[in-house]
């Protein structure tokens, strides 16, 4: 046990060092892909927090993804006018004058602050609205699936103030700085590294935390945990608004560095894809949700490229396997209780097999509100 | 603003919530009885509506559609059933994976129809006979709509007749009250459940027949539909058809009246926002037979 922490650790350093080594190691197309998905995966961390160790299974995350990225793309559209105009979409829609709530992005510091407040402020009213009359599981999937659709439409029609289908992009500056140079795409990937690195540790220590421990067991027994006097709403408004000011930050990154955000990119297949991240890699493990935002997106570039129609048919395999084969994720196959380990010198299959047979019967996880009871 | 105007819309919302009806039947059947949703189900509704295309193609004539519906119904049911038996049977008792899984077999749904019929999609030419419309005063209720409304009622009278009168029907409402004592008096709940979920299918099915006449069948057909027929299903409470009804018909008329003050989409945000609120006066829908109060969330 003991090694193997010192393994991951090691691990977790050399993939943290070949990161800070990226700008080296890979062309600028890859490394701009690179700080993209980093971006990206702070969506999947706060998958984690939110699916994996609270249980609930939001399909709205491109909700807060697009209020994060199109606070910052608001400011980043001012900030490339002079004085009195007003952006070139709302010429050709015919809006006179900038709207008082788009006025004043036109502070970086207003900005920046709404990239974290903005998503925070509705995925905590809007988690407290429903969790408060317990509805969780399927019918909060379904309820944020609804309100992924009902965002991406409203963009879209509100032409004149949102840039419509096509969303907002072409901007050049930000803080004074030009975003095109070499130099401002090196510091903004240390940026988005510096953060994707405190978010991993940030919800390491959440996690672990007293809060932690009453999730997980709001997820495995809600009723066991209101017995033992204890109110799960608050901790599960609470995960939702952390793993919605995540994603904010997250879509605010994806926007710096793939210069556009859209209704395209916040709807309700981009948010169900943003639950893949997080399943591929490991729904209960940060690390791994990491991995698995960095792999599919890279999959997917590669892929969808070369082959469009092949991605499809594979992104709904992935979906498929990701549940059936591997419901830890990656991060189950080096977890302690991977598939492989053998039982036996000689039989590396026979847990594996055991463990299908105790699978068929009864999945019970174990149950933190014992713990706590205890 | 006038009368008929207003007529012409509570009309809409009757014709709008006879389509999410037949979307919905079949999902709130299956979710009140093993708790998943199956997020193909709208790629279910497409396959009907390309089912009834290939059928109009080999029986032209004023009765194709009719036959249409006999082959979307059939062939619909027999692919939610094999979707039962291969994947969502062996996770019930994970619901929220039930949902990427079916996810992940709707966009490969998805592709292959634009693989097969292109992406454009193709369109079902509707009989003579439903051409035209009643003339009322100045409002025009077209023939097609009115049909759709009178398939949406002949389903709910079939299901009802069904789950009343038939053995099989005594056992889905057994399975419904109480899983455990039906499993436990020997009633086959295996069989049951994907019963339950083939007959689903086999409605969404003749829905998407109903889709192919209002508009062409594209391969995101589906997908348009099947978010408020989720809505409807979580708004009717579980497993009950009358439940599901009203629920439609309460979104159908909000979706129709609102768009006399607001435009399309804001008239979504609006009926999000009633299911929510909805929601916090009755969290269990509009009928719920068992309570959920203390089932886990």
């Amino acid at each position: 046990m003991k090694a193997a922490l010192h393994l991951k650790s090691a691990a977790g350093a050399l993939a943290l060092v070949l990161a800070i080594a990226a700008p080296w190691l890979l062309s600028a197309y890859d490394l701009n892909l690179m700080a993209r998905f980093l971006a990206l995966s702070l969506t999947a961390m706060g998958l984690v927090l939110l699916w994996g160790e609270g249980g609930i299974l939001s399909l709205g995350q491109g909700v807060f993804f697009g209020l994060g990225g199109y606070a910052l793309a608001m400011h980043l559209k001012l900030a490339d006018l002079g004085a009195g105009e007003i952006p070139d979409f709302m010429v050709w829609s015919g809006v006179e004058a900038l709207p008082w709530w788009w006025a004043m992005f036109k502070s970086p510091v207003v900005a920046i602050i709404m990239v974290f407040v903005a998503p925070a402020a509705i995925a905590a009213l809007f988690g407290w609205a429903v969790f408060r009359r317990r509805i969780g599981g399927v019918y909060f999937a379904l309820i944020t699936q609804a309100l992924a659709l009902a965002f991406a439409t409203l963009l879209i029609s509100q032409q004149g103030k949102t840039g419509g289908f096509n969303g907002l992009t072409d901007y050049h500056t930000l803080f004074g700085l030009n975003l095109n140079l070499p130099s401002t795409t090196l510091g903004l990937y240390y940026v988005t590294l510096a953060l994707v690195v405190a978010a991993f540790f940030g919800l390491r220590w959440l996690l672990g935390s007293r809060f932690g421990k009453l999730l997980r067991a709001s997820r495995d027994g809600s009723n066991r945990l209101r017995f033992l006097g204890y109110d799960p709403t608050p901790y599960k408004v609470v995960a939702f608004t952390v793993a919605g000011m995540l994603t904010g930050v997250s879509g605010a990154l994806f926007t710096l560095h793939a210069g556009v955000i859209s209704p395209a990119l916040v709807g309700v297949v981009p948010s169900i894809e943003m639950v893949i991240w997080a399943a591929i890699g490991g729904r209960d493990s940060i690390a791994g949700a990491l991995a698995g935002a960095l792999l599919v997106n890279f999959a997917k570039d590669k892929i969808s490229t070369a082959f469009p129609e092949l991605w499809l048919y594979g992104l709904g395999l992935l979906f498929i396997l990701s549940v059936t084969a591997l419901p830890k994720g990656l991060a189950g196959l080096v977890g302690p209780d991977h598939p492989f380990k053998p039982e036996k010198f000689g039989d590396m299959f026979a847990r594996w097999r055991r463990g299908k047979a105790a699978n068929a019967k009864a999945p019970k996880p174990s149950s933190p509100a014992e713990e706590i009871a205890a | 603003m006038d009368i008929a105007f207003l007529t012409g819309q509570v009309f809409n919302g009757f014709s709008v919530a006879s389509l999410y009806i037949l979307a919905a039947l079949g999902l709130a059947l299956s979710f009140g009885l093993m708790r998943v949703i199956n997020m193909a189900h709208g790629e279910i509704l497409m396959v009907g509506g390309y089912l009834a295309y290939l059928t109009i193609l080999w029986v032209p004539g004023p009765l194709g559609i009719l036959a249409g519906m006999v082959v979307a119904f059939i062939g619909a049911g027999i692919l939610g059933g094999l979707l039962e038996v291969a994947l969502v049977s062996k996770l019930t008792s994970r619901p929220l994976d039930t949902l990427l899984a079916t996810w992940g077999v709707s966009l490969i749904l998805q592709q292959a129809a634009r693989d097969l019929f292109g992406a454009t999609g193709v369109s079902v030419t509707a009989p003579a006979w439903l051409d035209g419309a009643v003339s009322i005063g100045s409002l025009q209720l077209p023939y097609a709509r009115l049909f759709i409304m009178l398939v949406a009622i002949a389903v709910l009278l079939g299901l009802a007749a069904l789950l009343r009168y038939t053995r099989i029907g005594l056992l889905v409402r057994a399975v419904n009250q109480d899983r455990p004592t039906a499993a436990a008096m020997g009633v086959n709940v295996r069989q049951v459940d994907a019963f339950i979920f083939a007959l689903g299918a086999a409605v969404a099915g003749v829905g998407g027949v109903v889709l192919a006449l209002l508009g062409p069948v594209t391969p995101n057909v589906g997908q348009s539909y099947i978010v408020t027929a989720f809505l409807v299903v979580i708004l009717g409470g579980l497993g009950s058809i009358i439940g599901t009804t009203i629920a439609a018909l309460m979104i159908g008329m909000i979706t129709a009246l609102s768009q006399i003050f607001v435009d399309v989409s804001f008239a979504q945000v609006l009926t999000l926002v009633f299911v929510v609120i909805f929601l916090q006066f009755r969290p269990q829908g509009v009928i719920a037979i068992r309570s959920r109060a203390l089932d886990a969330e």
